[in-house]
């Protein structure tokens, strides 16, 4: 009962002073409102580089010429790793499932009068499972388009879009790749965009007609290797390496002429980074919480002093210390509280509004939501508790006196 | 029965390093139902001795007994219960709270005491000061003797040992302050004690007991028939 009251006391007083109470949850609306956007933010940025690598698969291993010095530096010139390199490995390391050797460029490519450009990929028919790429209309290349250097061509539904429209099938059709002319002979399935790009914007070549007709190269620019399990890599990463060190003949103690990254690795830093990023965010937000917490603890000392007269009367007819506290500290808690729950409503708004206008998704997740939830009541407590505890003290014939 | 002793009480401000003896050794005894009027010059302590009265303040030195308990070196905790249970303030300046109407400013000490059908007894204060058609005004739409007689009826809903009231009359014109007495006098025939603070002889005269005070000193003590 006695609660009851001095809830519906507290709930008056800030009624009776709607546009300052809402000027002193102004801070705290902003901040919560920050914290749900910035972790929404940070949660959709999180699942798109987990989604864009899942698709990959985790059990990828990525040996690429030259040396990398921790970074996506690469040397283009080094011409260390051949076709026989990436054929040795499917057959003398244990745990590989397959392998997928390829070299890429980008060219103009022209259909009558219209023209894009795209990265041409030059690979072998192994590349569709183990990149799991799906050919969704015609057929990937195969081995006889290998031997025969044909000119035929798989494309992406970017490019497929750019040239021939949405409705319409491009098998049979014929396109200029690098003034060479080429027969689409399959569609691939859309897969969206991520961290590495447009991963539909592509056009996939023999490797031989790549080297041989478009290129004029011998050497390979990356070989995906896909191995059976996830808790294999580092073991066949080791056979990898020895087995390269010894095909290309490095001394023992001399550096590596190429470089194997792994999934797992790739993932792990990007995690890392969206982490740093997340954290980043959510302090700023919390300053911003801070911030809001000292408007509630300014606008507490005001009212505690203008009332005074009514903590006197109060006291005089028979409020104790703590009766008198908690009036006040609920009011800050309901002030803060209030302001959190419309600051999660106007979070819901921004994290929208972001989803719309950066190329991340958003997600709210129910910790955030929780957390922010929390961190007002705790900011009401906390910034509430100086004010309250002031006018707790006063004596009570002091207050009554006041004028 | 002896409802307030005050022994040698002593009252003592210190201002800058300045002390200021207020009261000078009080001694005064009030039996259950007397009705005493406290009269004196300005500045003679009478609101002083009023607070140490209703236990809002605490005496430098001397002793306290309110229906026999020694209430002097009380914590505000304690002394918080008693304001609430056995003594009923009526102030000069009403202070009721000005957001509460009527009727919620009647059951605030029943809210603060935890006491049950809140409602039903703040109403029949209100009834007993007149005041039964105006349970829903605010203070502000209320004329001054209709605020003290809300503030009346505040001091009585918990049926308290002893109604104190400091100048209760200063704030109204005459007619409206022997309407206040009035209401004094019926809640003392019913045997309410009271415990008056006036200038005026003619409020003074409602009082069966008259006792001046001059710097901090009782001068006179006088009982009428
Ligand atoms: N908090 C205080 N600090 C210092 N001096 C005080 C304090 N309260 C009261 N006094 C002094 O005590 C003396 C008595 O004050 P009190 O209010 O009791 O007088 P009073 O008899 O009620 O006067 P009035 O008839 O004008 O109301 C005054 O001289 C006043 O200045
Ligand atoms: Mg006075």
């Amino acid at each position: 009962m006695l609660i009851e009251e001095l809830f519906m006391t507290s709930v008056r007083g800030i009624i009776a002073n709607k546009l300052r109470s809402f000027l002193t949850m102004l801070g705290i609306i902003i901040g919560v409102a920050s914290v749900i956007t910035m972790l929404a933010l940070g949660e959709g940025a999180k699942l798109k580089v987990s989604n864009s690598i899942k698709q990959l698969g985790t059990n990828l291993l990525f040996i690429s010429p030259g040396i990398s010095r921790r970074g996506p530096i690469r040397m283009s010139n080094v011409q260390t790793l051949t076709f026989e390199d990436a054929e040795a490995i499917k057959s003398e390391i244990p745990y590989v499932d397959n392998i997928a050797p390829e070299n890429s460029r980008n060219y103009q490519i022209k259909y009558f009068n219209k023209n894009t450009n795209a990265p041409v990929y030059g690979t072998i028919p192994s590349y569709e499972y183990v990149r799991n790429f799906k050919t969704i209309d015609g057929r990937f290349i195969n081995d006889n388009d290998l031997k025969t250097m044909k000119r035929v061509c798989i494309i992406g539904q970017t490019v497929k879009n750019e040239l021939f429209g949405e409705a319409f099938s491009p098998i049979g059709q014929e396109i200029k790749i690098k003034g060479i002319t080429f027969e689409i002979i399959g569609l691939l399935e859309e897969k969206g965009q991520s961290n590495f790009g447009d991963n539909d914007n592509i056009i996939i070549v023999p490797l031989t007609t790549f080297q041989k007709r478009l290129a004029g190269v011998s050497h390979i620019q990356n070989i995906s290797v896909k191995i059976i399990s996830e808790n294999l890599m580092s073991e066949a990463e080791k056979l990898i390496e020895e087995l390269l060190r010894k095909r290309h003949k490095i001394k023992q103690g001399a550096e590596n002429d190429f470089t194997i990254r792994n999934q797992a690795e790739f993932l792990e830093t990007m995690n890392e980074i969206t982490k740093t990023f997340t954290y980043l965010l959510a302090g700023v937000a919390t300053v911003s919480l801070i911030v809001g917490g000292i408007g509630i603890m300014n606008i507490m000392l005001v009212s505690v002093t203008e009332r005074t007269r009514e903590i006197g009367i109060r006291k005089a007819i028979g409020a104790t210390k703590k009766n008198i506290l908690f009036q006040f500290l609920l009011e800050s808690i309901i002030v803060s509280v209030t302001g959190g729950i419309l600051g999660i409503a106007l979070g819901y708004g921004f994290s929208f509004l972001a989803s719309k206008l950066t190329e991340f998704d958003t997600y709210i997740t129910i910790d955030s939501i929780l957390i922010s939830f929390l961190f007002s009541v705790s900011i009401g407590l906390f910034f509430g508790i100086y004010p309250a505890n002031k006018a707790a003290k006063l004596s009570p014939i002091e207050a009554l006196r006041y004028e | 029965m002896e409802i307030v002793k005050l022994e040698n009480i002593c009252k003592k401000y210190y201002l800058d390093e300045i002390e200021i003896e207020v009261l000078k050794n009080i001694n005064l005894s009030i039996n259950q139902g007397e009705f005493v009027a406290i009269m004196g010059p300005s500045g003679s302590g009478k609101t002083t001795l009023m607070s140490i009265l209703g236990c809002l303040d605490s005496p430098t030195s001397g002793n306290y007994y309110l229906e026999n308990q020694n209430v002097s070196h009380l914590t505000d905790n304690e002394l918080a219960k008693i304001r609430n249970k056995k003594i009923g303030f009526v102030f000069q300046t009403f202070n009721l709270l000005s957001k509460s109407n009527a009727l919620e400013n009647v059951k605030l000490p029943l809210i603060y005491g935890r006491v049950k059908n809140k409602n039903e007894l703040a109403e029949q204060a209100l009834n007993i000061v007149g005041l039964s058609d105006r349970k829903k005004h605010k203070p502000a739409e209320l004329s001054g003797g209709q605020r003290q007689r809300v503030a009346i009826a505040r001091a009585i809903v918990t049926t308290p040992s002893i109604i104190m009231a400091d100048e209760p009359t200063g704030n109204l014109d005459s007619k409206t302050g022997l309407e206040i007495m009035n209401i004094f006098c019926e809640l003392h025939k019913k045997g309410v004690t009271i415990i008056l603070v006036t200038h005026e002889q003619d409020i003074a005269k409602y009082a069966k007991r008259k006792i001046y005070l001059k710097d901090g000193l009782i001068i006179s003590d006088e009982r009428v028939n």
